[in-house]
């Protein structure tokens, strides 16, 4: 995979979309195949671009979501109800149709099996998306370096990718929901905001270093990584990836 | 807090067109009060241009203006940059 | 531009008068918020505006000072270098001509300054004659921060970039002084409707 690595300036290129399939209500996963991918590390996002007839453009950046493997690319776009292109990524493209990306780019929030454990993955809804690929690149490396996701969604029907996290979760792979808005009958698990408290029960403790990757909404990416510090985890070891208001 | 605040990870894939390499990991020293963060860690705002800030002190560190036919940058509020190779 | 995406149009709208719309421009009904940095939170004890520069005498207002100056409401089409077009913005503010009047000057350019350090340039003329205002509402409510609240420029027929948020001071000046965005690439004038978008257009 770094064999393939690209030389020289990187540009946009078409990509053809293979299948285009639901994840939760809000969420799809699109397939794309892209002629000469030099395959990418977990964490790594792509630029999108949407060009309109009258030559209006809009742009936009979406999280990697599949392992490093072959040719093909998964991103997962959660629609957001006044964006402008998420609506369009989930509800209009079909497979056979054409969009333009460019990538794979962000070599910062990036973790390799190499690197090992602990992890800690904190995600906020479609935040989980580049924490995914980190998870599924973990299992096609038979890697058993340990690692933790604390995942944050409104409700059991939102939890995007919640049958494979089932499946993957093991004793070396943590995964603790928490349901912020409306919980199942008989829901045992986290009910409210991550905080700091939530943190230091689930969190590996500051004497363990992790490296913590925190990924969603900015508010949540900042009052995560502010906790954790408080916590006593170094800053340095905390990568945040924020999707601001420009996303959608 | 801005919510309208990002991370220099977000402007990646433009900073690796301008540079022809990945650039968020690339270490930048800061002008001012002089501490190191990777480009990635950096505080990026998008008005007419990108405007990358230091994540401790807030000093302006890179403008980028980028049209059809040219790039413009100012990264005068870079003492340094430490840009890794990448292996072949 | 030769790729087109299948069924993409965007969020906006397509019935407005194209003549009203400046070349490479698109209309849109949201007002993106675009800045530089942090959005500065001066609290309106502290606020102040003031005009200075080659002046016979400096001028200075405070909060309470420059709201009891005359306002006006004011509707004008902005346009942002950035491609978006907003039709029909209300806002309330003071005529620069009022903050201006009777002031003595042999300049000929200006700078404004704002709250974090953000500067732009533009000749004198272009903020007097009844074309230019220093906005505090946005639509009958108080200007958000986000939008340059408490106070910004207003200059609708140049380029969003030149309309300074948060602005604290007006220099007026002998010489032209490139801002924050006219030395990176951005145009020194920047009329729309001559597309003066970036150097040497």
């Amino acid at each position: 995979m770094a064999g393939a690595a690209v030389l020289g300036r990187l540009t946009w290129r078409v990509a053809d979309v293979v299948d285009v399939a639901a994840e939760t209500a809000r969420t799809k996963t699109i397939t794309f195949d892209v002629p000469e991918w030099p395959g990418h590390r977990a964490g790594q996002h792509v630029d999108v671009r949407l060009t309109a007839e009258d030559g209006y453009q809009a742009e936009r950046s979406y999280s990697i979501a599949s392992a490093p493997d072959g040719a093909r690319l998964e991103l997962t776009v959660e629609r957001l109800d006044d964006g402008e292109v998420s609506p369009y990524l989930t509800d209009e493209l079909r497979p056979g149709d054409r969009i333009e990306l460019r990538g794979p780019v962000g070599g910062y929030f990036v973790w390799e099996p190499a690197e090992g454990g602990p992890v800690l993955l904190v995600a906020g809804g479609s935040g989980v998306v580049p924490l995914m690929a980190m998870i599924r690149r973990r299992a096609a490396a038979g890697s058993d370096a340990e690692m933790r996701l604390l995942f944050s969604s409104r409700a059991w029907d939102d939890v995007i990718y919640r049958d494979e996290l089932e499946r993957r979760a093991g004793d070396r792979l943590l995964v603790v929901h928490t349901l912020t808005r409306v919980q199942p009958d008989g829901w045992t698990g986290y009910a409210r905001r991550i905080d700091e408290a939530m943190l230091r029960e689930v969190a590996p403790g500051p004497n363990e270093r992790p490296l913590v990757f925190v990924c969603g909404p900015t508010p949540f990416v900042e009052s995560v990584a502010n906790a954790l510090v408080r916590l006593g985890h170094e800053p340095r070891r905390i990568k945040t990836e924020r999707f601001g208001p420009t996303g959608g | 807090m801005d919510a309208s605040r990002l991370d220099g990870n977000s402007v990646a894939g433009l900073l690796h067109e301008i540079f022809g390499t990945e650039m968020t990991t690339a270490l930048g020293t800061c002008g001012s009060c002089g501490v190191d963060e990777p480009l990635g860690a950096m505080h990026a705002y998008r008005g007419a241009g990108v405007v990358l800030r230091c994540p401790h002190c807030n000093h302006m560190l890179v403008k980028i203006v980028d049209s059809e036919t040219a790039t413009w940058i100012s990264s005068t509020g870079v003492r340094t940059l430490r840009i890794p190779k990448q292996e072949a | 531009m030769s790729f087109v995406t299948r069924g993409f149009h965007g969020r906006r709208r397509s019935d407005a008068d194209r003549g009203r719309i400046p070349p490479g421009q698109y209309v849109t009904s949201d007002f993106p918020v675009l800045s530089a940095g942090p959005t500065p939170r001066t609290p309106l004890d502290q606020w102040d505006f003031s005009v200075t520069g080659e002046v016979d005498e400096p001028r200075r207002w405070s909060w309470d000072e420059f709201r009891s100056l005359p306002s006006e409401e004011v509707t004008r089409d902005i346009h942002c270098v950035t491609k978006w077009s907003k039709l029909d913005t209300v806002w309330r503010g003071v005529s620069v001509d009022t903050l201006l009047d009777g002031i003595d000057t042999s300049a000929e350019h200006t700078v404004q300054l704002a709250d974090g350090g953000y500067t732009t340039n533009l000749p004198l003329e272009d903020l007097t004659g009844g074309r230019a205002w220093i906005v505090f509402e946005y639509d009958g409510e108080p200007l958000d921060p986000q939008h340059g609240g408490p106070a910004r420029m207003l200059v609708p027929h140049l380029y969003f970039w030149k309309s300074a948020k948060w602005v604290r001071e007006l220099r007026l000046q002998a010489i032209d002084e490139p801002g924050f965005w006219e030395t990176n690439g951005y145009n020194n004038y920047g009329d729309p409707w001559r597309e003066q978008r970036y150097w040497g257009d």
